[in-house]
């Protein structure tokens, strides 16, 4: 079975429009989307759930106020979590410490449901997305989650191919998403800022060994940045597969809540620019053949 | 007064607005707690002049007083301790640091040593104070590099505080204690979604908000429907405009670039004191 993830490093480079191309394009696959904390990828797939489960996450601590004697050594917290004799809910981490101190049991360690995940069915095939309710800790448990249904999904349904879309960043969910991919796909965009965050998220790739191609969004955007860009990938031998040029028509296609190469095939508006949906399907052959030979 | 700039969604003007705020009035101390892609240094570029690691503290086992009883492994909810066969195997890339390890070995046969996850960078950008937190390669928790960097906080100037984008807790752990979160959205779907998630942990955190429209123009109008139907103050709209992508990625700060900008940025400094 094999995986492609796409991620980032920055965060709004256009993962989730390229991601939803492929669903497009794709023929037999699993979509799942591994941003589990501000998930799009849906607005466009439009997907009818299917089955909902719940995450559970972290314990979270809480003090019975009528037992506690305020002796203090629940304040041993490391994380500054209780205040007041108060359990500050964002700062607990679920660790335990003040509940096996707590000489008069006041403190009770409660379940936390931290978010669902779901089962769907898309018009473009089967998709596993989740939500994490605001401010939970935990998200790459939840994006292990979420992959782990999509294999799941893909063997029983004997569909050789998962394609996920990634989280921002570099931290637990990106390494979460990153495990077991047969390939991390990274967009990112001629802006100083892309480039920095490009290397520390191929970094992170090479890291864990994960096989990582680069892709250039709104490549026109700056044309020595770009070329910056290039220099770089040549410099760390990583395959440069796609350029994309900037276009209104994406941000015109998720207005609409469609994948943009569904938005140009279907729009007979004449002013519809097709270089975007152009180089994005000349890049999944790209990949499709990259599959087909299983360099990755 | 402590003003935070966060987003949801990724991509959307958080380093912008927060670096061109920055430039725009007197006294600031400019915190990056993006520490998993901190970019503000790009547009302040500056001089660095102290580095110090964040360490976590991860458990070691004294051989000699461990009886291998199995405490430490059944204490430990980030499994990052397994007991096998009376020998204690740590694994310190899952551990929290949360000491219940320690406290609780009943032979006192754990001490700590610091893992480094990441560093603390502090320096000058003109009048700006500057200081960034960097998570290391490959580490996944950002959380305590934030905690780390803020601390730094200097209650005598203004402090700007550029957040990571997403909706969970290194984001939560930013804009937690600030006075009022600034959040920079566009007009499109993806944005006004991602926007609802974050507006649910800014009310949550009881922190003041309001909304900046960044590539104002490039999606439709059911961001301002929304902002006006909740009575969410629209504090600055920014068009979409080429020159403004251009500026940002060369890496100029909006201000830098079209100083014309400084006014609106005053101002909205001001509605911020006046909203508080």
């Amino acid at each position: 079975m094999k995986e492609i993830v796409v991620i980032s490093g920055k965060g709004g480079t256009g993962k989730t429009s390229i991601l939803a191309s492929f669903a497009v394009l794709a023929e037999r696959k699993v979509i799942c989307d591994a941003d589990v904390d501000a998930p799009d990828l849906h607005l466009l797939l439009k997907p009818e759930i299917e089955e909902e489960h719940d995450f559970w996450g972290r314990e979270v601590a809480f003090i019975e106020k009528d037992k506690c004697t305020e002796c203090g050594l629940c304040l041993e917290c490391r994380f500054n979590a209780i205040k007041d004799f108060e359990v500050d809910f964002f700062s607990c981490e679920g660790c335990r410490l003040c509940f096996y101190l707590c000489p008069g049991n006041a403190i009770e360690m409660k379940p936390n449901l931290a978010g669902h995940w779901f089962t769907s069915r898309t018009k473009y095939g089967l998709f596993v997305h989740a939500k994490l309710e605001p401010g939970q800790e935990n998200s790459g448990k939840l994006v292990a989650e979420v992959k782990q249904a999509a294999r799941k999904i893909a063997e029983r349904e004997r569909i050789e191919l998962i394609l996920c879309d990634g989280p921002p960043g570099m931290g637990c969910p990106v390494i979460s998403s990153l495990s077991g991919a047969s390939l991390a796909l990274l967009v990112t965009e001629p802006t100083l800022s892309g480039i920095h965050d490009l290397e520390r998220v191929l970094d992170v790739c090479c890291h864990f060994g994960i096989p990582a191609a680069v892709v250039i969004n709104k490549y026109d955007l700056d044309a020595g940045n770009t070329f910056e860009i290039e220099r770089f990938c040549a410099e760390r031998e990583v395959e440069v597969l796609a350029r994309i040029p900037f276009d209104n028509v994406v941000p015109e296609a998720i207005v609409k809540g469609m994948p943009v190469v569904e938005y140009t095939n279907t729009n007979t508006n004449t002013n519809t620019n097709e270089r975007v949906s152009r180089e994005i399907k000349a890049l999944w052959k790209k990949l499709e053949e990259g599959i087909g030979a299983s360099g990755w | 007064m402590i003003i935070t700039i966060a987003a949801g969604k990724g991509g959307t003007g958080k380093t912008l607005v927060a670096t061109s705020l920055a430039l725009s009035i007197d006294n600031v101390q400019f915190i990056d707690c993006d520490v998993e892609e901190p970019d503000a240094h790009i547009l302040l570029r500056p001089e660095i002049f102290s580095r110090k690691p964040v360490f976590i503290p991860v458990p070691q086992v004294d051989e000699e007083k461990c009886t291998g009883c199995g405490k430490c492994s059944e204490v430990c909810v980030y499994h990052a301790i397994a007991v096998f066969s009376q020998r204690v195997l740590i694994f310190p890339e899952l551990c929290h640091g949360c000491g219940a390890c320690v406290h609780l070995c009943p032979e006192n046969a754990i001490s700590e040593e610091g893992m480094k996850v990441g560093v603390v960078e502090s320096g000058k950008a003109d009048g700006i104070e500057f200081i960034q937190g960097k998570l290391d390669i490959g580490k996944p928790m950002p959380t305590p590099v934030i905690r780390e960097v803020k601390r730094e906080i200097n209650p005598k100037r203004t402090v700007i505080i550029d957040v990571a984008p997403g909706t969970s807790c290194p984001m939560a752990e930013a804009v937690k204690g600030s006075d009022f979160c600034i959040l920079v959205t566009e007009p499109t779907p993806f944005g006004l979604y991602d926007l609802k998630l974050a507006i649910e942990v800014v009310k949550k955190l009881k922190v003041n908000f309001g909304v900046i429209i960044n590539r104002d123009g490039i999606g439709d109008y059911r961001l301002e429907d929304y902002c006006k139907s909740e009575e969410i103050p629209v504090l600055l709209k920014i068009p979409f405009q080429r020159k403004i992508a251009e500026l940002y990625s060369k890496g100029v700060s909006l201000v830098s670039g079209m100083p014309e900008w400084k006014e609106d940025f005053n101002n909205l400094f001001r509605e911020i004191k006046e909203a508080r």
